[in-house]
């Protein structure tokens, strides 16, 4: 085993970690250990825009673009980091274009805005265009910019390495009114490395996860294979809670049957979606905005009408992207790529015919809790000093229960800027903390474990059927009843996976052994989803209760914190669920007192 | 600022249309039965790469990397080879699929002849680490020789640069490049001489030369008029077949040739 020493070690290579790593790298001494290669994260997916209210096009402000965000969030937003978000997000947008990033540009040569769910001028008057973008690959372009930056300014890279652990200390403090708890401070991490199977510690004065989602709990789902949930499983079993993680979002457009994202995008240029009736159906949901409603809305809108009959197919079980009114021009300079995929995936030419789409698992809203300089929280109001996050493992929170359309983008800029920034100025101030007394022995008996055991069970059939479960149960629309057959699915995928067996028993690239340890983060994340979606017995957001369909203020209007407990036993829960305590955190209001949300 | 109406928002779309029948459906997904014929190597346990033969049913839709999956999901967990998005976005599964160069995700099936074994072996030119996984960093080595990242000496402006429409056209066909090394690796000259810097290096190269905010484009030609630079290439045109998002290589490398020439942008 060895051990390597940074100032600051950034777990992560998409969007958030490379924003984190530009700023880190030119201050401290850094590392990036990411589980692919960089360019090969998720953030390379995203199409569809990054918004700030530069007001290229129209009229336009930050204010606007903050109540849009918290009205997307159905009021669940902490109003201060969405205003943040929205204030930064004008540099935001300006920083990458000075980094070479090739936004489309106005006639002026200016970067050009257009149309996406749920941004409006004027607290919700009509449709703005906020999103600057680059084609339908925006994501693409960000990802490349900030790799090419990273070059740029020679970031150290570990790739390959999947980090396995967080290293915390735990020590005794007083807080100010005298009461006594356990500091936990960050030490380092533990990676193994997938070449050659052998495991890394990094001590480190500053860790800044950045690790992405979790979207392979799901079956049908816009994210790529790796999203696995790792960042946030391993701050779970360190004791780290986990913040609104019964909020998941659902893009209404994947590809039908096979998730592929079909960006908002080619509603916010005009495509609409159509029943079997050949009906535009938003009409009837958002009468103001239609298409363009933000996005947990249009996904029950478009649920709904497959579950009333109006679906379309061989099964009646989709509905349909319509683009054949759009010139094929604009199409070709606007929207390449998604229409590519239509014709690739599905054998479909979207000038002519139009798309069949459906909800996709998309995006975990809820994730650890940060603070706005991105320090993570060991309670509600308890920073642990050295540790960070930011992008979609984080929850800072901005997105409340419904993320609004091109804010991810957005997110991982603003927040990953400050990440580095804070990790690398924290660094230079501070020592680094004593590793633990063998520090990889937890990662050991993790590997260990799933090295040599031999039940017979198969790491995929447990996934799939737990993918199949949560699809099914936990996907737009949620009961009790459908919560608790999850609930009880998970209890039995739990026992299984104890009796796992890989069959790869190399060193070398190991990846079968990998999809094991990942499986075992998608368990314990989907658990902590549905515990908490169990909880919140209200309709908010991206979370819809069909026994509980109104939004609860009264009751709910706060965050969900969940943590490992140990202590917990299935006879001393209300509900029977062992290891997980779900508490709250005040929701921060300043400007926006919550409304009834109509679009 | 006033608000505009701008030239591009559409008409409204009719509320309601009529459908074409065929979307009411009817009908079910074929099914069919390939074997997946694999260049399987791991040094760990033998010095000899091999052929191995995997046979399954698949569907309609399905791609090479779902037949993959299938393998190690239900046959044969030790199979290895890398894969993420599975939509042709992050270039992580460039393989030799029946002797081409293609992305595993963007592949279907039924594109391919299934009435015999579908040849899937590891890209060439770069050394082979397990399977399908080859070792990736002298393809990235060569990337960052050429410089790829924007240099700008002017003072740089509170807002952002200005750039046309026209100009920001004119490298948007190399902005597309996703480093999955279809490219480089489908080159005969790569193969023989892998200090060659490649396909991709000279397509992220050219992503720049012709950026108009950018000032560096003198050093970049200066470092591909080398001798593995632009002039090993033969205009062989595999690179621009294998080219997973279609950039038309061959002609970015001919720009940049001409480029070298003229010394002119």
């Amino acid at each position: 085993m060895q051990v390597h020493k940074y100032d600051v070690v950034i777990v992560g290579a998409g969007g958030a970690g490379m924003r984190a790593a530009i700023e880190s790298g030119q201050r401290a001494h850094t590392a990036v250990l990411t589980k692919l290669y960089p360019t090969r994260s998720h953030t390379g997916a995203a199409q569809g825009g990054m918004c700030a209210a530069l007001a290229n096009v129209e009229e336009d402000n930050w204010e606007w673009h903050t109540f849009d965000t918290v009205k997307g969030g159905d009021y669940l937003v902490d109003q201060d980091a969405a205003e943040v978000m929205a204030k930064e997000a004008i540099d935001a947008v300006i920083d990458l274009e000075k980094m070479g990033l090739p936004f489309n540009r106005t006639p002026e040569g200016r970067i050009d805005q257009r149309r996406f769910g749920g941004h409006t001028r004027d607290h919700g008057k009509a449709p703005v265009r906020r999103a600057c973008y680059a084609a339908d690959r925006t994501g693409h372009m960000i990802l490349q910019t900030l790799y090419q930056n990273c070059v740029k300014h020679n970031v150290e890279f570990y790739n390959e390495y999947y980090v396995l652990d967080l290293l915390t200390v735990e020590e005794e403090a007083t807080r100010e009114d005298g009461t006594v708890y356990l500091q936990k401070r960050i030490a380092g991490v533990v990676s193994y490395d997938l070449a050659t199977g052998e495991l890394h510690v990094f001590q480190a004065k500053s860790v800044i996860l950045a690790t992405g989602g979790a979207g392979k709990v799901f079956k049908t789902t816009s994210n790529a294979h790796t999203l696995t949930g790792d960042g946030m499983g391993i701050a779970f079993r360190k004791g780290i809670p986990l913040e609104d993680m019964e909020f998941f979002q659902f893009h209404p457009t994947g590809l039908a049957g096979l998730g592929i994202l079909l960006s908002e995008a080619a509603r916010g240029e005009g495509a609409i979606l159509r029943n079997s009736e050949g009906e535009r159906f938003m009409e009837r949901y958002a009468p103001t905005i239609k298409d363009l409603a933000p996005r947990d809305i249009v996904a029950r809108s478009m649920a709904n009408e497959v579950r009333e009959g109006r679906g379309c197919g061989p099964n009646k079980d989709y509905v349909l992207l319509d683009l054949t009114h759009l010139e094929p021009a604009h199409i070709d300079a606007k929207l390449p790529d998604i229409t590519e995929f239509a014709r690739t995936y599905l054998g479909v030419e979207p000038y002519t015919e139009p798309v069949p789409v459906f909800p996709t698992a998309h995006y975990a809203m809820g994730g650890v809790p940060t603070n706005i300089t991105t320090e993570v929280l060991q309670d509600n109001d308890t920073i642990i000093p050295g540790l960070y996050a930011a992008g979609e493992v984080a929850c800072v929170s901005v997105h409340g229960s419904n993320r609004l359309g091109t804010n991810s983008l957005l997110d991982i800029n603003v927040f990953g800027k400050r990440a580095g920034v804070a990790a690398a100025e924290y660094a230079k101030g501070a020592d680094f903390v004593d590793l633990p007394e063998n520090p990889e022995a937890d990662t050991v008996a993790l590997l260990e474990h799933v090295r040599v055991s031999d039940g017979g069970e198969k790491v995929a059939a447990i996934r799939k059927e737990l993918q199949d479960t949560m699809d099914a149960n936990m996907q737009v629309f949620r009961t009790a009843t459908s919560i608790d057959k999850v609930l009880a699915d998970i209890a039995s995928f739990e026992e299984r996976y104890s009796r796992i067996t890989v069959q790869d028993k190399g060193k070398r690239f190991n990846l079968d052994l990998l999809e094991a340890v990942e499986l075992g983060f998608l368990l314990e994340l989907a658990k902590v989803m549905t515990v908490a979606a169990l909880h919140r017995q209200e309709s908010r957001g991206g979370h819809y209760r069909e026994d509980f369909p109104d939004r609860d203020d009264e009751k709910f209007m706060k965050h969900s914190m969940a943590f490992k407990d140990v202590a917990v036993t299935a006879e001393s829960s209300a509900e029977h669920i062992a290891g997980i305590r779900l508490e709250t955190k005040p929701v921060v209001i300043t400007r926006y007192q919550p409304m009834v949300r109509k679009y | 600022m006033s608000p505009v109406e701008t030239a591009e928002s559409a008409p409204e779309p009719a509320s309601k249309i009529e459908l074409p029948a065929h979307l009411g459906g009817g009908g079910e997904i074929p099914t069919f039965d390939v074997t997946l014929r694999v260049r399987r190597y791991d040094p760990e346990f033998s010095d000899e790469s091999k052929w191995e033969d995997f046979r399954m049913t698949m569907y309609g839709t399905d791609r090479v990397l779902d037949a993959l999956h299938k393998v190690k999901w239900e046959q044969d967990g030790s199979l290895s080879f890398r894969r993420s998005c599975a939509h042709g976005v992050c270039g992580s599964d460039a393989m030799r699929i029946n002797g081409r160069n293609r992305l595993a995700c963007k592949t279907l099936l039924k594109d391919l002849d299934t009435s015999k074994p579908i040849l899937v072996e590891p890209i060439k030119g770069l050394p082979v680490e397990k399977d399908l996984i080859v070792d990736m960093e002298p393809f990235f080595q060569s990337f960052r020789e050429i410089m790829p990242f924007l240099i700008n000496r002017d003072h740089a402006p509170t807002k952002e640069r200005l750039q046309s429409a026209e100009e920001r056209a004119r490298f948007d066909d190399t902005t597309k490049c996703i480093l999955c090394a279809a490219c480089t690796s489908s080159c005969p000259v790569f193969w023989t001489d892998g200090q060659y810097f490649g396909p991709a290096a000279i397509v992220n190269a050219h992503r720049f030369i012709f950026d108009s905010r950018d000032d560096a484009g003198d050093m970049r030609l200066e470092i591909l008029n080398d001798k593995e630079g632009v002039w090993r290439c033969r205009t062989v045109f595999n690179c621009t077949e294998a080219c997973p998002r279609g950039i038309q290589v061959t002609q970015a490398i001919a720009e940049v040739k001409q480029a070298i020439l003229s010394r002119q942008v």
